[in-house]
């Protein structure tokens, strides 16, 4: 499976160092996060030693190299963020029943903390994956988990 | 509410014609064309404020080729998000900036490093590049090309050369200064780095000529300037404005009646108490970065401080000793003052440390440490301590 698809996305971005941050970016995308198995499929097909790799897995913040559910979702943390997520974030952990740094038991969502997202004139806000949402309150919260819990994968 | 800070609307004018202001310039040839900007007195709007005219001559005069032409969108300075909005708004204004840029330099390929949690916008500017090739790169025949990078969630990388490594699939890592990217950029080769305020404010030159942008601002910051206010404020938001304002009338203008401190410059800044709004004048003196935060007494400086040196502890990319390890400090630092197991002239300790990183760090995000430390321990220690 994760041979397949790196072979594909090597394929589509190319063999060049200049390739890596995008290939990474797609199985994230893709898988939720990056396997030891695709890091060091990406090695191979870069040609590139496997620590090469995770050593720059490893510095984005947006590439998980830990499991991670279906869905990440990251409240933004930062100053503006920080006086007004509390009862966003109490709202999360007693939906999901899980605490931050979590990802439920169905591999469904994970939630992370994450610095400034750049929406602080519509704060409090959050990602879910890439989708953006701002000035959230603890009933948008559960408009949108709702969402995504029946959303189709 | 009295309108107390000047505001000017030239950024986000939407009469503005890319096509006729590229014309205009074009017409000026190369030479002509950073001559205006180097009479503008256009600086940087990421930060670093190198005049912008001067970056593009030196590119221009490189014989290497291929050259680039790279668009730092990658807007992570906490509480800013003025680029965001102009890739929202004004998306042309930014294309035509960087074309204007690739004919002047001689560069044919222009890259937006966007940040990760900009990725929501990405399919939309796709859309505005592949408008701005087929209306108007095509029919001027200026031979340029513009890609888009996606970065994935890293402070650092807003920082240039760190940017370049990201995209050559390295570790976010700030090269060495010199060589600077104009001569050795990407790929090692002849590079223009510019925010994406700077090449939206190019444009404003071109529309309204060097002399007239010139008159605008301080001496220190010429032209206009977007600022992005938010933290304790009932008017969160983007303003387009000169500066040269003083820090009481943005406050009076601003604030929630409640104000205690200002932010200005991001968390890179300083912090601003209220005993000195009367005689602060933002656009003076002090570099000013385009975040504005504002806190109320609600609001605990030390969770405040707290907060910001947790986030450079995070954000630091680890390759120098000074800001590596340096954060980790300061930040178990005010928490063994604040639980009494240091005492309180341990702060004056912390204070030496945050000198030391900026003379020792590698780059800003390291040589900021005393801007924010030093403005928030000296203005509020008994709440440090207490």
């Amino acid at each position: 499976m994760t041979e397949t698809l790196v072979h594909e996305l090597v394929e589509k971005y190319g063999r060049k160092r200049s390739s890596l941050l995008p290939i990474l970016q797609e199985i994230v995308r893709r898988e939720s996060y990056l396997t030891p198995q695709a890091i060091i499929e990406v090695a191979k097909e870069l040609d590139l030693s496997a620590t090469e790799v995770y050593g720059v897995a490893t510095f984005y913040s947006f590439l998980d190299v830990q499991p991670r559910g279906e869905y990440k979702i990251r409240i933004c943390k930062s100053l503006t963020c920080d006086a007004k997520n509390k009862a966003i974030l109490d709202e999360l952990e007693k939906l999901l029943k899980i605490k931050v740094g979590g990802t439920t038991l169905d591999r469904r969502f994970s939630l992370l903390m994450t610095n400034c997202i750049g929406q602080c004139d519509h704060a409090p806000a959050m990602l879910v994956n890439e989708e953006v949402y701002t000035d959230i309150t603890p009933e948008k919260v559960r408009e949108i988990i709702n969402y995504y819990k029946h959303k189709k994968i | 509410m009295a309108e107390l800070v000047k505001k000017v609307h030239y950024i986000f004018d939407k009469e503005c014609s890319c096509r006729e202001v590229l014309d205009k310039a074009l017409a000026l040839g190369p030479d002509g064309i950073v001559q205006e900007l180097v009479d503008s007195g256009l600086r940087g709007r990421g930060g670093a404020g190198f005049l912008t005219g001067i970056k593009w001559k030196l590119a221009k005069e490189q014989q290497e080729t291929p050259k680039y032409v790279i668009c730092n969108a990658d807007e992570g300075e906490p509480g800013t998000f003025k680029d965001r909005k102009i890739l929202e708004e004004v998306p042309c204004k930014v294309l035509a900036g960087m074309a204007l840029c690739g004919y002047t330099i001689g560069a044919k390929e222009g890259i937006i490093y966007l940040r990760g949690e900009y990725s929501y916008m990405r399919h939309e500017l796709q859309q505005q590049i592949f408008q701005f090739t087929k209306e108007i790169l095509g029919p001027l025949g200026l031979d340029f090309k513009i890609s888009i990078f996606m970065g994935a969630g890293a402070y650092v990388c807003g920082e240039e050369t760190a940017l370049i490594e990201s995209i050559e699939g390295e570790r976010g890592e700030p090269r060495n200064k010199p060589p600077f990217p104009v001569q050795n950029g990407l790929f090692r080769k002849p590079t223009v780095v510019n925010n994406v305020e700077t090449f939206a404010s190019v444009m404003t030159v071109f529309r309204m000529g060097a002399k007239k942008y010139k008159n605008l601002g301080t001496k220190d910051q010429r032209g206009s300037k977007l600022i992005s206010v938010s933290g304790d404020t009932p008017r969160p938001g983007v303003y387009e404005i000169e500066l040269g304002m003083k820090l009481a009338d943005f406050v009076r203008e601003f604030g929630d009646g409640d104000t205690k401190a200002v932010l200005v410059g991001g968390y890179s800044g300083f912090c601003v108490p209220e005993t000195h709004f009367e005689t602060a004048v933002i656009g003076e003196g002090r570099p000013t970065g385009a975040a504005i935060l504002l806190f109320n007494h609600k609001r605990s400086m030390y969770r405040v401080l707290h907060n910001i040196l947790e986030f450079f502890a995070e954000e630091s990319c680890g390759q120098c000793t000074p800001c590596r390890v340096g954060y980790q400090q300061l930040l178990k630092g005010i928490e063994a003052v604040k639980k009494g197991e240091k005492s309180e002239e341990y702060l004056n300790s912390l204070l030496n440390l945050t000198e030391t990183m900026k003379i020792t760090a590698k780059c800003g995000l390291g040589q900021s440490a005393p801007n924010f430390f030093k403005s928030i321990v000296e203005n509020y220690r008994e709440e440090i301590v207490y």
